[in-house]
């Protein structure tokens, strides 16, 4: 009972090769940049692009399997689809676009319709059964194309960025009533989206696709504490780098060296959020502390804070405050010293 | 949407004045003439005299015949032009757009070819089943269908490839058919260019005249359609009914087109 797809297309420039899970019940966020594959692995697992190569499987029936010759069509996979546009059927009213299908799997129209009505209750959207979909607000349209995909019970629901034509003062609310709903729902649920705070709020568990290819799979709060990619740091506001360990010291490939709280071996990931550097003139004093010259290179406002962006043997980001880079006189192109305590990095096998 | 209004230079260049207005003049002079030569005292008898009103009756059944013809098959022709990838899909493209430019009377000497008595497929209809199609008024249809049906399937196709596929798409995962989305989808979606495809497909049927002369004859009633009737005005000297003739169906066009234009096309 659950989604097993091994996914395999060359696209143009894409090449995708993603294996993906998700259990019953669960729901899982495909978060990455543009132009990764998230939307190609949709078609492919709603059966609208066929897969070249690999194996998808869904509650134990095999709907893709090209060494075998097993297609199967996306009318007959059971697997629904929400779309950031959501793509209500626009002649059509509120009620006949729950109803769709039902009424294209052949119930009578007054069955469908009273199901679609019951639908529309569950959404609260009740009384706008007569409306079109160009009369509803974004919010509405949406829980309209959940109710009119999640009718035919399919075991799979697909969403593709669902909160993208959204604007910024509704997005919140739609967001945790959409992950009401999709509570509610038992089935396999995908999300797509490149928006970290979605992929956070809504998904069980994440999955970051870079290039055609998995990176990164966890928990939330893993992933955001945890991140394996530059893409996946800059995300979740991390600087990330790689390096060699070895006792309490690890080397980059650049050839400085970051001091460690704690022993650690072998390739490592090393994590520490941009609060946590601090900017100074000269060096600073004290033995715990990474201290390394740079040369900034861009000053942007982050919140009430300036996110600072300097490069060198290790490039930084740093948040300091407005009175700190009056202070210090930072700007582009100037020389600083960047530290961090080594007790503020986090550690873990790359 | 809001558009900003260039203000007008009213200085137009010489070079670009004068062809422009030889060019209207050469569109709008002839229908001028007609209004200005029109015996519009003897309009009203002239309108319901017999052989006006059979061959206006006449026009209105076939192009509209014609018509419900071109729908029930170019509609079809358009969503294979638009929607597969057949191959040799240009070829058909080209194929069926031939009669836009091809001069009617060709169509009607092609049409004799086909269907006439000893045609390749008349032949066999005469011998079997007794039915001989030229000089009939489904001759007109037939020539009708000819010449009209691919300005409905120029604007039929345009409307489907504007179309956003992705709702056949969605439609197909919540488990219809491709006749179930094609009816409920698709066609609404681009029922405002199939409407306006009719209706110059309506327009150019009824003003069909070569391939209907050539293919169907002119027989009073049964094949005299507006044009002929005006044609054969024409040679008989009795200038006064061709010319209302001629003005009627030029009503007829200028309804259509501004008709199209507000609420189709879309222009400003």
């Amino acid at each position: 009972m659950s989604l097993d797809a091994d996914l395999s297309l060359r696209r143009g420039d894409l090449e995708l090769r993603a294996a993906l899970t998700v259990a019953p019940g669960e729901v899982v966020a495909l978060l990455g940049p543009n132009g990764a594959g998230k939307s190609t692995v949709l078609q492919l697992l709603a059966g609208i692009l066929p897969l070249e190569a690999g194996r998808v499987e869904l509650d134990g029936v095999t709907l893709d399997d090209p060494a075998e010759g097993v297609h199967v069509r996306p009318r007959d996979r059971r697997v629904g689809m929400v779309v950031q546009d959501y793509l209500l059927f626009p002649k059509m009213s509120v009620l006949e676009n729950v109803a769709f299908g039902l009424r294209s799997r052949g119930m009578p129209r007054d069955r469908a319709r009273a199901e679609a009505r019951q639908w529309l209750t569950r959404m609260g959207l009740d009384g706008y059964e007569r409306r079109r979909p160009g009369e509803l607000s974004g919010g509405q349209a949406q829980r309209v194309a959940l109710a009119r995909a999640l009718i035919v019970e399919p075991r799979l629901l697909l969403l593709d960025e669902p909160l993208a034509a959204l604007d910024a003062g509704t997005r919140p609310a739609v967001r945790a009533e959409l992950r009401r709903h999709l509570g509610g729902y038992g089935g396999c649920t995908l999300v797509v989206t490149h928006d970290p705070l979605e992929a956070m709020v809504l998904g069980d568990r994440v999955v970051v696709l870079e290039r055609g290819g998995v990176v990164q799979q966890g928990e939330p709060a893993e992933v955001a504490r945890r991140p394996r990619t530059d893409y996946v740091a800059r995300l979740v506001g991390l600087n990330l780098l790689t390096g060699a360990a070895s006792g309490r010291t690890a080397q980059l490939p650049s050839g400085a060296v970051v001091a460690l709280a704690h022993d650690a071996t072998g390739l490592v990931h090393i994590a520490f959020p941009p609060a946590a550097v601090t900017l100074s003139p000269s060096r600073p004093e004290g033995s715990a502390r990474n201290a390394w010259p740079l040369v900034i290179a861009d000053l942007e406002a982050h919140g009430d804070l300036v996110r600072v962006t300097a490069d060198g043997v290790v490039p930084v980001l740093a948040d300091v405050t407005p009175l700190a880079v009056a202070d210090l006189g930072l700007e582009p192109g100037g020389q600083v010293w960047a530290s961090v305590k080594a007790s503020e990095i986090s550690v873990y096998p790359a | 949407m809001s558009r900003t209004r260039r203000t007008d230079d009213l200085r137009v260049p010489a070079g670009l004045l004068i062809p422009a207005a030889l060019g209207v003049a050469i569109l709008v002079l002839p229908m001028v003439g007609l209004i200005v030569r029109a015996p519009w005292g003897d309009l009203p008898s002239i309108l319901t005299s017999d052989e006006v009103l059979t061959a206006l009756r006449l026009s209105l059944v076939t192009a509209t015949v014609s018509t419900g013809v071109a729908l029930v098959c170019g509609v079809p022709v358009a969503w294979l032009l638009a929607r597969t990838t057949l191959p040799g899909r240009s070829v058909l493209r080209g194929l069926v757009t031939v009669p836009l430019v091809l001069p009617p009377v060709v169509g009607g000497v092609a049409l004799l070819m086909v269907f006439g008595r000893r045609g390749l497929v008349g032949g066999w209809l005469y011998d079997t089943f007794g039915i001989s199609l030229p000089f009939t008024t489904e001759a007109v249809v037939l020539a009708q269908v000819f010449v009209a049906m691919p300005f409905l399937i120029v604007a039929v196709e345009g409307a489907l490839r504007t179309a956003d596929r992705r709702y056949d798409d969605v439609a197909a995962t919540l488990g219809a058919t491709s006749w179930t989305t094609f009816r409920r989808v698709t066609l609404p979606a681009v029922m405002p260019g199939v409407l306006a495809g009719a209706v110059l497909c309506w327009a150019r049927a009824l003003g069909e005249f070569g391939a209907t002369v050539t293919f169907a004859g002119s027989f009073p009633g049964t094949t005299r359609t507006l044009p002929l009737e005006a044609y054969v005005a024409i040679n008989a000297g009795d200038s006064d009914v061709a010319i209302v003739l001629s003005l009627l169906m030029i009503a007829v066009s200028v309804t259509i087109l501004v008709g199209l234009r507000d609420r189709w096309i879309g222009a400003a």
